[in-house]
C-alpha cells in the first residue's frame, strides 16, 4: 500500500492543489516554484510549448489568446449553453464547432477541448507529487462542486484520465472540506459547509455521527463565484474607462487582462482595508485609477452574494432543518474571505462560521483524508466514512415530454432506480430512452444527460417484451445503465450517446502521453530540421571555399568561418536544438561576405557572357539565411 | 422468508447470511430480497427508525464502495450494487409514507397516482386522471373551490378581502388538521397490519389482511387527496 501514492486533487476554477495524506494529517504539496497554488490557467509560450500555473499568468497579459483560465465553467457544457459565459470571458471558441458537439477552445492556433486543459492542469499537480514523491503517481481523489451535474463530472472524470490519472473518486467539495474539518476531533451534529470559490456555489448539510459523515441535503449554483465578482468590478473599469479617458479597450485582450489583475488585487485588499485604489497602466501609455470603498464595493456585490440565499434556504427544507438546529458552520472558498459574505452566512445560520482551516486549501486537504481512506485507511481514518447524496434529480423522458423522475435528489449514492419498458410495434426490436437531469416538470426545461437506445431486444409481439432497465447513479455521483429483456432474459444492447460528453474513443484518443509525445516530437522535428538546415550551409560553404570568392577573404575571416564550421560539425548531431541553432546563425554571419563575394562573381561572370556555374548559385549560403526563416509565430 | 435462504461463501465456503459471509466476512453477491429482509426486519409497518439508522450506519461501514477502494473488480461491483440496494431501502424504510406504500406494493396492491408529478404528467398529456374526492370532503371542497375562485378574481382586479383571506385559512388549517387525522387513522391499520403479522397468515386471515390493505390504500389517497389541496391552497395564497 505504501508503495502506491494515492493522491487527493482540488481541481478549482481559479486555482488548483494537489495533497496527500502524510501520516495523521493531510499536507498540500508546494510545486517546484514552492507555492501550494497552481492557478489554474494554461498557456501556450512562443514556442508552442504549455505552460501551466503561475508561469503561465503572464501570457495573460502579454498574450491574452494564447492563454486560458476558469475553464471549469465550460465542464461537460454544450456551445448553446456557454452563451453567458462568452459575454464575459475571453474564451475564443472554434470556428468550425457545431450545436451538441463538446466545446473546443483557441489557444493560439491549436484547439483543446475543457477535458483536455483540465488534463493539463491535473497533469502538472501530478508533476509535482510526482517530484515531491520521487515516485510515479497514478491515482487521485479529484473534487468536483456538489452540484455539478452527470456531464460534469464525466467530464472531470474523462480529464483526469487524459492526464494519466485513474480518478477512484470524485468528491464534493464541500462534503471534502467537512472531511478534513472533522479530522481531529470526534464530532457530532448537523454542520453546514458554504462554499463559495472562483466560479462555484455550493451549500451542503452534513449530519456528523461516530465519523459517518452523511450529507442530509445538498445545493448550489455551479456558475456562482469570485470570478462573477471580478467580472462587475471589470465592467465598472471599462466604463470609467470610456467615460473619462474617451478609451473603448474592451476589445484589447491586454487591457482587460491588466484591469481583472488590478481588480482581483484591490477585491482581495477590501476584505482587510476599508478602501483600496484600482491602479492600471493601459497600453498606449494611459494610466486609469479609481479608489474604491468598502461601502460601494458591498453595494456592487450585494446581488451575487444574495444569489447563495436561495441554495442555502432550500437545501435546509430539504433536509427538514430550521436554522437553529446547525450546529456548526464551516467556510470554504477563497470568496468566503469577504466580510459581506461572512455576515450573510453568520445571518442565514445565526452562528459565527468556522474559519481555522485555509478556506483555498481545506478542499484538497479533505481530497486526500478520501484518498488515504481509499487506500485502505489509516488509524486515523478508519472509522471515517462518507455518504454523499445526488444534487439532482434524475428523470426519464416519458409521453408528452414530461420528465418522470426516478431517483430524486438529495438520495444518498450509490441509487438505483428500476423502470420496465416494452414496445408499441410488432417485432419492434429497439426502444429509445432519454435520460435527463433536474428538478423541473417538463423534459425540455431539464439537462438531457444522453439518450439510449436498446438495441437486439427479440422479436415479438407489441408489449410483449418486458425490458428491465436499472439506471444506477455511483458513489461518484455517475449514472451507469444497464438492461435487460426479461422475457428471454437477454441482456439488451446499450448505445449511449452522451448529449454533452466526450465518447471512450474520443478520449483514448486524448491521452495526454499523446500530447507529451507531441511534445517530444515537436522537439525532435526542431531538432531534425536544424540538423538538415547544418547539413545544407556545410554543404554549400564547401562548395564556397573551392570558389575563388574564398581566397578574396581575408585569412582572419577564413580562420573565423573554419573555427566556427569545426564548432557546428562538432554539435550538429546531437540531441540540443539550441546549439545547433546557434552555430548555424553564427557561420551564417561569418559567411555573409563570402556569399556576397560569390554573388558578385557570378553576375559579373553572368555578364562576361559566361554561363553560370550552376554549383555557385543553388540553393546554399543564401537559403540558409535567418532573415527569411521564421520561427513559429 | 427468501432472503434468508443461505448458500456457501464464494470465498472460503462457509454457509453464510445475506451481505456477507459469517465466517470470513467478505461481501457477498446481492440477492434479490425486498427491503425489508434487506434489514433483517419482518414486514411490519412500526418500526424502530434509530435501530434503523443504526442498521444503517452499521451496513454502510461494511457495503460501501469506499471500504472496496482495494479489493477486486468482482467485489467492487458486489459493494456498488449491495450499498444501492441499502441507500434504496433505507430511503424507503425511514419514511412512514413510503414504506406504506412499499409494503403494498410488496403485497400486489396497485397505488393511484396522486402526487404532484402525476398531476402535471396528466396535465401535460391531456390524459384523464382519476381524482376522487373523499365523500366526506365533497362539502368542504366545494366551499373552498369557490373561495379559491373568488381569490383569483380578486387579484386579477387588484382587489384584497380579509375576510375571503380568514376563511381561505380557516379551510386550510381544517384541512391540515384532517391531514394529521388521516396519519393517525394510518397508524391504527399499522397496529392492524402488524397484528395479522405477528398471528401468522397461516390461520385463515388472508381476508382480514387483504381489507387492512385496501384500508391502508384508501387512507392514503385520501391523504394525498387533502395534500394536494393544501398545497392548491398555499399556490393561490402565494400568486
Amino acid at each position: 500500500m505504501a508503495t502506491d501514492y494515492i493522491v487527493g486533487i482540488d481541481l478549482g476554477t481559479t486555482n488548483s492543489l494537489v495533497a496527500y495524506m502524510q501520516g495523521d494529517s493531510p499536507v498540500v504539496i508546494p510545486g517546484e516554484d514552492g507555492l501550494n497554488l497552481v492557478p489554474s490557467v494554461v498557456a501556450l509560450d512562443e514556442k508552442n510549448q504549455i505552460i501551466v500555473g503561475n508561469a503561465a499568468r503572464r501570457y495573460l497579459i502579454e498574450t491574452p489568446e494564447r492563454a486560458v483560465y476558469s475553464v471549469k465553467r465550460l465542464m461537460g457544457r454544450g456551445v448553446e449553453d456557454i452563451q453567458d459565459e462568452l459575454k464575459l470571458f475571453p474564451f475564443q471558441l472554434a470556428e468550425d464547432l457545431h450545436e451538441g458537439e463538446v466545446l473546443r477552445i483557441k489557444i493560439g492556433e491549436r484547439t483543446y477541448t475543457p477535458p483536455e486543459i483540465s488534463a493539463l492542469v491535473l497533469r502538472q499537480l501530478k508533476r509535482n507529487a510526482e517530484r515531491f514523491f520521487g515516485a510515479s503517481v497514478t491515482q487521485a481523489v479529484v473534487t468536483v462542486p456538489a452540484y455539478f451535474n452527470d456531464a460534469q463530472r464525466q467530464a472531470t472524470k474523462d480529464a483526469g484520465r487524459i492526464a494519466g490519472l485513474n480518478v477512484l473518486r470524485l468528491v464534493n467539495e464541500p462534503t471534502a472540506a467537512s472531511l478534513a474539518y472533522g479530522l481531529d476531533k470526534k464530532k457530532h451534529g448537523i454542520v453546514v459547509v458554504y462554499d463559495l470559490g472562483g466560479g462555484t456555489f455550493d451549500i451542503s448539510i452534513l449530519k456528523l455521527h461516530d465519523g459517518i459523515f452523511e450529507v442530509i441535503a445538498t445545493n448550489g449554483d455551479t456558475h456562482l463565484g469570485g470570478d462573477d465578482i471580478d467580472n462587475l468590478l471589470i465592467a465598472l473599469a471599462l466604463d470609467d474607462i470610456r467615460g473619462d479617458l474617451g478609451l473603448d479597450v474592451r476589445r484589447s485582450g491586454e487591457a482587460v487582462q491588466r484591469i481583472r489583475k488590478a481588480v482581483i488585487e484591490a477585491k482581495i485588499a477590501l476584505s482587510s482595508q476599508p478602501s483600496a485604489t484600482l491602479d492600471v497602466d493601459l497600453p498606449g501609455g494611459k494610466k486609469y485609477q479609481r479608489e474604491i470603498s468598502l461601502e460601494v464595493f458591498e453595494q456592487m456585490i450585494q446581488r451575487i452574494v444574495d444569489r447563495t440565499v436561495g441554495p442555502c434556504k432550500q437545501a435546509l427544507k430539504d433536509a427538514g432543518l430550521k436554522p437553529e438546529q446547525i450546529d456548526e458552520v464551516v467556510l470554504v472558498g477563497g470568496s468566503t474571505r469577504i466580510p459581506k459574505v461572512r455576515r450573510l452566512v453568520q445571518d442565514l445560520f445565526r452562528r459565527a462560521p468556522h474559519t481555522d482551516l485555509n478556506p483555498d486549501e481545506v478542499v484538497a486537504l479533505g481530497a486526500a483524508v478520501q484518498a488515504n481512506i481509499l487506500g485502505g485507511g489509516s488509524e486515523i481514518t478508519k472509522e471515517m466514512l462518507l455518504l454523499d447524496v445526488t444534487p439532482l434529480s434524475l428523470g426519464i423522458e416519458v409521453a408528452g415530454g414530461v420528465t418522470d423522475k426516478i431517483i430524486l435528489r438529495n438520495s444518498t449514492v450509490p441509487a438505483s432506480a428500476t423502470q420496465y419498458y416494452t414496445t408499441q410495434v410488432d417485432g419492434q426490436t429497439n426502444v429509445a430512452i432519454h435520460v435527463l437531469q433536474g428538478e423541473r416538470e417538463l423534459a425540455r426545461d431539464c439537462r438531457s444527460l444522453a439518450r439510449f437506445d436498446l438495441k437486439g431486444v427479440p422479436p415479438m409481439p407489441a408489449g410483449m417484451p418486458r425490458i428491465e432497465v436499472k439506471f444506477l447513479i455511483d458513489a461518484n455521483g455517475i449514472l451507469r445503465v444497464s438492461a435487460r429483456e426479461q422475457r428471454s432474459g437477454k441482456e439488451a444492447e446499450i448505445d449511449v450517446q452522451p448529449s454533452y460528453g466526450l465518447t471512450d474513443e474520443q478520449v483514448e484518443n486524448m491521452l495526454l502521453e499523446s500530447f507529451d509525445y507531441a511534445e517530444e516530437d515537436f522537439r525532435q522535428r526542431q531538432v531534425i530540421e536544424a540538423r538538415r538546415e547544418a547539413d545544407t550551409i556545410l554543404t554549400a560553404l564547401a562548395k564556397g571555399k573551392k570558389n575563388q570568392a574564398w581566397q578574396e577573404l581575408t585569412s582572419d575571416e577564413r580562420r573565423n568561418v573554419e573555427t566556427l564550421e569545426k564548432a557546428l560539425v562538432a554539435v550538429k548531431d546531437g540531441d540540443d536544438y539550441h546549439a545547433i541553432r546557434g552555430g548555424i546563425d553564427a557561420l551564417n554571419e561569418a559567411t555573409m561576405r563570402l556569399a556576397e563575394l560569390m554573388m558578385d562573381t557570378a553576375v559579373s561572370n553572368a555578364l562576361k557572357g559566361k554561363a553560370m556555374d550552376d554549383t555557385d548559385l543553388e540553393e546554399g549560403l543564401q537559403a540558409g539565411h535567418p532573415v527569411a526563416k521564421a520561427e513559429f509565430e | 422468508m427468501p432472503g434468508e435462504a443461505t448458500s456457501s461463501c464464494w470465498s472460503c465456503g462457509t454457509m453464510r447470511a445475506v451481505h456477507f459471509c459469517s465466517s470470513c466476512g467478505k461481501v457477498q453477491p446481492p440477492v434479490p430480497v425486498d427491503y425489508f429482509t434487506f434489514f433483517g426486519f419482518p414486514r411490519k409497518l412500526n418500526l424502530d427508525t434509530s435501530a434503523l439508522e443504526k442498521e444503517f450506519y452499521a451496513l454502510s461501514r461494511r457495503l460501501h464502495p469506499d471500504v472496496f477502494g482495494q479489493a477486486d473488480t468482482r467485489e467492487r461491483s458486489w459493494s456498488l450494487e449491495q450499498s444501492s440496494m441499502l441507500n434504496d431501502a433505507y430511503r424507503t424504510l425511514k419514511d412512514p409514507i413510503k414504506r406504506t406504500e412499499y409494503l403494498l406494493r410488496l403485497e400486489g396492491v396497485e397505488l393511484e397516482e396522486q402526487s404532484k408529478q402525476a398531476t402535471e404528467k396528466a396535465r401535460a398529456t391531456g390524459e384523464l386522471k382519476k381524482q376522487v374526492v373523499p365523500p366526506d370532503l365533497l362539502e368542504e371542497v366545494f366551499e373552498l373551490n369557490m373561495h379559491l375562485e373568488e381569490l383569483r378574481i380578486q387579484k386579477k382586479l387588484g382587489e384584497d378581502d380579509p375576510a375571503l383571506l380568514e376563511e381561505i385559512g380557516k379551510a386550510k388549517l381544517s384541512l391540515e388538521e384532517k391531514y394529521e387525522a388521516l396519519f393517525n387513522e394510518l397508524k391504527t391499520e399499522w397496529n392492524n397490519w402488524d397484528k395479522s403479522v405477528d398471528n401468522g397468515t397461516a390461520d385463515g386471515t388472508n381476508d382480514d389482511r387483504r381489507r387492512i390493505l385496501d384500508k391502508m390504500l384508501d387512507v392514503l389517497n385520501r391523504r394525498n387527496y387533502v395534500r394536494n389541496l393544501v398545497r392548491d391552497v398555499n399556490e393561490a395564497l402565494e400568486n
